[in-house]
This record gives C-alpha cells, structure tokens and sequence, in this order.
C-alpha cells in the first residue's frame, strides 16, 4: 500500500515538473525577438497577411493568454502545427520519435550489459590490473565527446574494416516499413523477417556504441564504488565465515544493493544520453528527433521546437520515474520513508 | 568569535584543534602541495589544463601560421597531410590545422570562463539562500532547479541558442542558464547539514548578521567542494559547447572553433583525416586535462560533489 502512493506522489510530482517545463520552454521561445508568423509567411508576404496570420495563431493576444490556450491543447496532446512542414507536429514527432526511441533503448541495454559486470568484474578484483584498464577505459568513455567517437567508429568499423554501415537505418531500398511498434527490429522480429532484422542490428551497433560510451563508464564506476561499499558490511562479512561461495556472495547478497546507487545514476545520466543522441544521429544520418530538432529549431519553428522540447523532457521525465519505482522495489526503505522526490 | 579560516584548509576545520607551538604542523598550503604531487591524476590533469592554457594564452607567438585563425584561403596547400610544415595538416581551403587548433583553445576557455563566471555564483548564491533560509524561499529555489534538471542539458541549449541565433555569444548565454542549478544544489546539500552546528548556533547567539552568516560563515565551508566541481565542470561545459557547435549552433565559420572544425572535417572523412580528427582529439585533451584535475582535488580536499 505504501509503494502504491509511493508510485501516485512520484508521478503527481512529475506532472508538475512538466508543467514547469512547459512554462519555461514556452516564454523562452515567445520572448525571443523574431515573429513566427513573417519567418511562417517569407520575406515576401504583406504586412495584411502577416497580421491576419498573427491573428490566426493568436499571437496578438497576452503571452498568458497564449500560454493558457497552448496548454489546454497541450494537455490534449496537441502540439499544434509545424510553421515548417505544414504538417501537425504531433505527426512529424510521431514519424522520427521511433528511431530516436530504438537507438537509446539500444544503448541502455548496451550500458548495462557492459557497465555493470564491468563495475562488478572491477571491485571484485579490486587494485589489480583489470581495475586499472577498467578505470582507464571508463575514463576515456566519459571525456570523449559522443561525436568524436562517432566520427572514429564510422572512420575504423565503416570505412577502414568495412564491416558494419555506416548510415541510416536500413540498406538504402530496403522494402520494408516499421508500422507496429516504429522500431525496425522489433518489428522485423513480429513480421519473422530476419534479414531485415540483422538488417537492423547491424545499422543500430555502431551509433548505439558511440552513444553508451560515456554511461559503460559512469556505471562501470558507480557500480564498483557501491559494490566496495556493501563488501565492508558486517553482514558480507558474516557470509564469508559462514562458508557461503564467493560467487553467491557476490551476486547474491552485494549486488543487489549495490544496484540502487548504480539505477539513481542512470536515470540521472538519461539527460546528457539524450542531448548525445542528438549529435550521434546527425553523425550516422539516423532520421530521428535530431535531424527533425535541429532543422526546426534553425528555422524557428516554434511550435516544432518547443514540441521536440517537451517529448524529450517527457521522455526523460517517464525514464526517472520508471528508475524510482524500481529503486523504490528493490530498495524498501526508499518506499517506506516514501522517498523525497 | 570564531576563527578565521584560511580557504585552503576548509575541508577539515571543525575536528583540528590549535597544534602546540612545539609541533606545529607544516603551513596548509605546504601539506596541501605535497598531498596534491602524490596524486598521479591531478599532476597529470593539472599539466595538461596548463599546457591548454598556454596553447590559448601564446596562440599568436606559438601558431607557425597565427594568420590562417581566421578567413584565410590558399588552395595551392589546401589538403596537405600532416608534415613538417604543417604538423597537422592543411584543411579543406589550406589553413593550417594546427595554427587554428591552438586559437581554437582559446575560445574554448573563453566559453568557460563565460559560463561559469556567470552560473557558478549565481547558482552558488540560490543554494546559500535556499539551505538557509528554508520556507517558501528553499521550496520555490528547490523545484525550480529540480524542473531544470529535466532538461537535457545539450537539447535546451540548442533551442535557446537557435531561438536567439546560433552564434557563441548566444551559446554562451544558453549553456550558463542551464548550468547553475547543479551548483545550486550542491551547495544546497552542505549549507542543509551545516546549518545545525553549533558554530552556527554560536554565531546567531553573538548577534552576527544573516549576511555575515551567510557570506563568511558557510561559503568558505562550501568553497572547496564548489571549487572541485567547477573545475570537472569546465570540462563539460567545452564538450557541450563542441557539440553545439558540431551541430552547426555557435561560433559561426571563419571563427577557428574545434567543434566547428570536426564538423568541417567530417566531409573530408575517410581520407582527409587528420582535419577533423586532430581538431577532435584537442577537445578530448582540454576535457580529460580538466577531469584528472578535477578527480585529484576531489581526492584531495576529501568532498563529494554530486
């Protein structure tokens, strides 16, 4: 009963966060000089025409005014009109989210299958030559920049070994679209087409590596932090004299607390993996938000921009809380004293 | 009246008590120096910030060709592989790589200066007031920073910058926006355990001002810990500005900015090479001088920063 208010105050906590969010992003983008509706119209329209579309978004009225009607469509999940496409952002969004969503589920999953035994590999045999090349590879992971890295893999893997592509998602021509979840290889998987889905595999590998450098390496380290800290605890201490395998020691009764510092960092370090997909994406021409992000946000395109801002706070914000509810599953003292969110 | 105390030795204060004349310790400065050379990655990190600092500070005396900085073109030489003349090379119109990577150090360390002159105090000040004061004034300081924290960090610098124009001055001003709030709650976090001892209580007792308490009784106890994480800061803050930058959203061209240099030489890639890949490795340098240092103050003066 008390996880489950836990998870009510969690979320409720989150739906302001965004609210927050909303207002900020919404009166930077208005406050800044330049009007939406001459950049819609081009250099060419009247002044008549301008000023009837100014009045067509309600750009004439009081910026809270503006504020309120953006946010009743808001909270309908109407992101309203793209100046740029002329399509509704929501459609845009919907149509580039997908591949953005794949590539850093992909990298998440990259972080923590190479991150955590890592960490664990590192303290289990601390101060000995694994925790040192541990420590150095998880050093170069976190100070080199995502697209200097991006730009090494495609020069080593694509171009050099020529093993693995080195844009897009797909082979160019590839006949195949991704209309049940938007994600290529899940959906290859559903539809049994497993070229396609090697297809896949082989175009996600190198951005998601690229991606997940710099997490591998923060978690790698929180991992065997935490892990070192649970090792000095009298109750490990106790299994050892008992005789209870190492293994089991480790495994069983140190990592699972150890995960809890290790779960708060990835949540935390979800941000930075996401302003990072940004630039990889433009590195391995990755038709995901950035392209769509970056070439609105040049434009202007207000309604775009602060769309793109939102679903990737949302994102961010759903990831955190979804991180909370585990901490706060593994972790009962964090659902009992009900956690300061 | 307690006493003074000297910045240096903030980070262990409150237990040291006055050492009897007869074996009086080392003055701080002299321990602090000697653990400080005994730390393999601060020696190693604070070479190469100063080494970058050099590069930046005697880019004209160093640079063999100080005039290629800016727009400069001379495409007899455009495309030279690194060689003698040219240690790292020609780019795409013939300028020096080099000589642009040394000047390109110098607006790296511009937009930190920038950036943390301006979100470092600030962010500073909110969390002085926020763990002291407590009421509506930490509830209003706490949430506003926990809404910044769901910003990515690299996403709303790009929509502020676009919004007032991609040019560095405007990516400076972004990324200090963006950047406070860590501050704000680091010192939040120490001023919350710190205010409860019984320097503090003492002080209040005597009648010291709330400034007084405030300015020259927390701070300097906050001081060490702003310190260590400003300095791993520098290094994020010329990464973020690099990929804005990379993204096209910052110092414009013909300024001899490294991220905008990757970026050039991206298109040149597999064979022109060593036009993005020396620009991208003297990012990777500044970034990791910066973390070693970082690292090694923070072993040093023992602080967690978050």
């Amino acid at each position: 009963m008390e996880f489950l208010f836990y998870i009510i105050r969690r979320v409720l906590w989150s739906v302001v966060v965004l609210l927050g969010l909303s207002v900020t992003i919404f009166f930077i983008a208005r406050v800044i000089p330049g009007d939406p509706a001459r950049i819609a119209l081009g250099p060419t329209a009247t002044q008549e025409q301008v000023i009837n579309l100014r009045r067509e978004m309600g750009l004439d009225l009081p910026l809270p005014v503006q504020y309120v009607r953006y946010l009743s469509r808001l909270v309908q999940g109407d992101l309203g009109q793209s100046l740029l496409t002329q399509r509704s952002v929501n459609r845009d969004i919907a149509g580039a989210f997908p591949a953005t969503f794949e590539l850093v589920l992909t990298t998440i999953f990259l972080v923590v299958v190479i991150g955590i035994p890592n960490g664990v590999l590192a303290a289990r045999f601390k101060d000995s030559w694994l925790d040192n090349v541990n420590r150095l590879t998880s050093l170069i992971g976190v100070v080199t920049p995502s697209f200097f890295l991006a730009l090494l893999l495609q020069l080593l893997a694509g171009y050099v070994l020529r093993i693995l592509p080195t844009s897009g998602r797909l082979p160019a021509g590839t006949d195949f679209t991704a209309d049940i979840t938007g994600l290529i290889t899940i959906d290859a998987l559903l539809k049994g087409n497993w070229l396609v889905y090697f297809q896949g595999l082989r175009h996600l590998l190198l951005p998601a590596l690229a991606l997940s450098a710099t997490g591998i390496g923060q978690i790698a380290r929180i991992t065997r932090s935490s892990m070192i800290d649970v090792s000095r605890r009298d109750y490990i201490e106790a299994a050892r004299a008992f005789g209870i395998p190492d293994m089991v020691t480790t495994f069983k009764y140190m990592l699972k607390p150890s995960f809890i510092p290790t779960l708060t960092l990835l949540g935390l370090t979800f941000a930075s993996l996401l302003g990072n997909a940004f630039v990889v994406e433009m590195v391995f021409s990755w038709p995901g938000m950035a392209s769509y992000g970056v070439r609105t946000i040049l434009q202007k395109d207000f309604n775009a921009v602060i769309g793109v801002v939102m679903v990737i706070g949302a994102f961010f914000v759903v990831v955190n809380v979804i991180v909370d509810v585990l901490v706060g599953y593994v972790d009962p003292r964090v659902r009992l004293r009900g956690g300061n969110a | 009246m307690h006493e003074k105390r000297d910045f240096m030795s903030v980070a262990r204060p409150p237990l040291t008590l006055p050492a009897p004349e007869a074996t009086r310790e080392r003055p701080a400065w002299q321990r602090n120096w000697y653990r400080f050379s005994r730390n393999p990655s601060a020696v190693i990190g604070a070479v190469l910030v100063l080494l970058v600092v050099i590069c930046a500070l005697f880019a004209p005396v160093i640079a063999p060709f100080p005039e290629h900085a800016d727009a400069f073109v001379d495409f007899r030489n455009r495309h030279q592989p690194p060689s003698a003349a040219h240690w790292f090379g020609t780019d795409n119109v013939g300028r020096d790589v080099l000589s642009r990577v040394l000047f390109g150090y110098r607006i790296s360390l511009l937009l930190v200066l920038f950036v943390l002159g301006l979100s470092v105090p600030f962010g500073v000040v909110l969390g002085l007031l926020a763990g002291y004061a407590g009421g509506w004034l930490e509830l209003v300081i706490m949430r506003i920073t926990d809404i910044f924290l769901a910003i990515p960090p690299l996403v709303m610098a790009l929509a502020i910058t676009a919004a007032l124009s991609p040019t560095l001055i405007n990516a400076m001003i972004a990324i200090s926006v963006l950047w406070w709030n860590w501050h704000t709650r680091l010192v939040y976090g120490i001023v919350r355990s710190l205010k409860t001892e019984e320097y503090i209580d003492a002080c209040r007792v005597i009648g010291a001002s709330r400034w007084h308490i405030l300015f020259r009784e927390l701070l300097p106890n906050c001081m060490s810990a702003v310190l260590v994480k400003t300095t791993l800061d520098a290094g994020f803050v010329i990464l973020i500005g690099a990929s804005l930058s990379f993204l096209g959203i910052g110092a414009q061209p013909p300024t001899p900015d490294l991220g905008t240099m990757v970026a050039d030489g991206a298109g040149y890639l597999p064979d022109m090479w060593w036009q993005s890949m020396f620009p991208g490795l003297a990012i990777l340098v500044a970034i990791l001088g910066f973390n070693l240092l970082g690292d090694g103050l923070r072993d040093l003066y023992d602080v967690e920063v978050g």
